[in-house]
């Protein structure tokens, strides 16, 4: 994997473009699959896991969409590494932490990555920047028709696509959209929209941190059910919500406006202060500032500063990115130190590293 | 004093009052757990409107320790294995924990029936098998592999040859042989 290449760039998803971008993030569907006559993983011994990879490896090879993907070995990796995977959304906390044969696949874009032996010996993964839930399912289902016509699928015909975990089990999709909701955050108006999501049945999780205390204000609504429902009925149902809770947003950032315009420039113009000029700064606390100076440029409230580069700020911040950046492996402390002088270089001079 | 469930020495020695019936109990440490975490989730279900968990109401503590003690057939989980992990150990436990697991995946989804997307295999190239209905006849291979493991320790060297080629012509069919490369 050219980590060199990545670790100056961003995927796709994070360029801050598509469909309304100003409080969407990205849009991503994922799809678990398994194969009919191996244990799941977490059954399967060394051998079998092997196994599993290898011949989920040789086959995809075999599809078209397979043979643009490039392969890395997850078990060959350092452990930072596997973490800068992390933070890009190309494999799960989890799968970089498993043991054991596994590997994935990812496309140049970073659009398309397909983890081999995570929960599920197959996760077939798709992200695009935006609001873009349609064309993320034409292509990942694209994708699936590719691999199961060479690979058979565990499939039972009254309960789908078979899983590790019966949760998963039917159609074996997640369908999950990332909203920047600052405003309502500020406005206090969070925890009122997620309890009626709840009802519907829909999940809600903080992109980063636990609970509904979610850093930066990122937060995931993914549907929760499964089974029972076609995909483009799942699709359909995270899809319907975002538009209301875009408009609740946008009104929140509205009344924002009129009702506290001077706070609400003095607390961005204050977190753009901080960035610019803090000799240390920890993770949670970067994310926190960028949210508010991501919302600023948004309403104007800042000059000389696209979403796209707070977007790119948002994964370039993180441990793993900054120490790739960095070449070293750095403890918090220092971190903390090369996360202020990356970001005060950043603003100086537009991005140093980019050039 | 033995188990009642196993050959084990009963450490715990229960009575249970129920109207009008008096049980006593006698189990090891490891079946003494199972029960007494089944009866505290048996109390918690009935307090809670949700009436969450895999088993159904109305079954006694020990028809849920049998259920525990199944074991698939091709991967060897026990049910009480999966209960405890919340993961399954290959696809025939859908098959073989059916009854089981119906209740539990009727409380996740609200549905027992599914109706997405299904594998066409009609693009492979010569599959017999195309359009399954269910793909159980391939996962038959994970316990055949069980088979010869236990054959070749028991140098029954025929039967371990025999499977080999079974599972070949299983595999063939479904065109899921390892490629060679």
């Amino acid at each position: 994997m050219k980590f060199e290449v990545l670790k100056t760039s961003v995927g796709e998803w994070l360029k801050g473009t598509g469909p309304e971008s100003d409080i969407v993030m990205s849009s991503r569907v994922r799809l678990a699959r398994n194969l009919a006559h191996y244990p799941f993983v977490g059954r399967a011994s060394e051998t079998e896991r092997s196994e599993i990879e290898c011949f989920l490896r040789s086959h995809l090879k075999k599809t078209s969409v397979g043979s643009h993907l490039e392969y890395t070995n997850l078990g060959g990796l350092e452990d930072l590494d596997r973490q800068f995977l992390v933070e890009r959304q190309l494999i799960s906390r989890e799968h970089a932490d498993a043991t054991g044969a596994r590997g994935v696949a990812i496309d140049p874009a970073e659009q398309v990555s397909l983890m081999i032996n995570e929960e599920d010996h197959l996760r077939i993964q798709c992200i695009h920047s935006g609001l873009d839930l349609e064309a993320v399912w034409a292509q990942i289902r694209g994708v699936d028709q590719e691999i199961e016509a060479v690979v058979p699928y565990a499939f039972h015909e009254q309960w789908g696509y078979l899983t590790a975990c019966p949760t998963n089990v039917g159609t074996g999709i997640r369908v999950s959209v990332m909203l920047h909701l600052p405003a309502l955050v500020i406005t206090r108006q969070i925890d009122k929209v997620f309890r009626s999501l709840h009802k519907i049945s829909l999940a809600v999780r903080g992109l980063y941190g636990e609970g509904s205390q979610a850093f930066g204000d990122f937060y995931q609504i993914s549907n929760q059910i499964t089974l029972g429902r076609t995909e483009g009925e799942l699709i359909a149902q995270v899809a319907d919500v975002v538009p209301v809770l875009i408009d609740y947003e946008r009104r929140a950032r509205e009344f924002l406006l009129q009702e506290t315009e001077q706070n609400v420039h003095d607390q961005v113009s204050r977190a753009f202060g901080i960035l610019r000029t803090a000799q240390t700064i920890s993770a949670e606390e970067t994310m926190q500032l960028l949210s508010r100076v991501r919302m600023g440029v948004l309403l104007g409230l800042v000059d000389d500063l696209h979403v796209s580069d707070v977007n790119k700020l948002l994964v370039r911040t993180q441990p793993a990115h900054l120490q790739k950046m960095r070449g070293v492996d750095l403890d918090t402390k220092d971190r903390n130190i090369e996360r202020a002088r990356f970001l005060r270089s950043y603003f100086e001079s537009g991005s140093p590293d980019d050039n | 004093m033995q188990c009642q469930q196993c050959d084990k020495q009963a450490m715990f020695h229960i009575t249970e009052l129920e109207t009008g019936d008096v049980r006593e109990l006698h189990l090891c440490e490891d079946h003494a757990r199972v029960y007494l975490n089944q009866a505290e989730a048996d109390s918690q279900q009935e307090d809670s409107e949700t009436a969450g968990g895999p088993l159904g109401v109305g079954q006694t503590a020990k028809e849920l320790s049998e259920i525990d003690q199944r074991v698939c057939d091709m991967c060897g989980i026990t049910f009480f294995e999966f209960r405890n992990q919340g993961r399954l150990g290959c696809p025939h436990d859908y098959v073989q924990f059916e009854n089981e697991l119906e209740p539990l995946i009727a409380n996740i989804h609200g549905e027992v029936q599914h109706h997405g997307c299904r594998p066409n295999r009609e693009k492979s190239v010569g599959a017999e098998a195309v359009l399954p209905e269910s793909t159980e006849e391939l996962t038959r291979v994970i316990g055949m592999r069980k088979e010869i493991r236990d054959a070749v320790e028991g140098e029954d060297y025929e039967s371990a040859g025999k499977l080999r080629d079974d599972i070949q012509k299983t595999l063939h069919k479904w065109h899921a042989e390892n490629s060679k490369n």
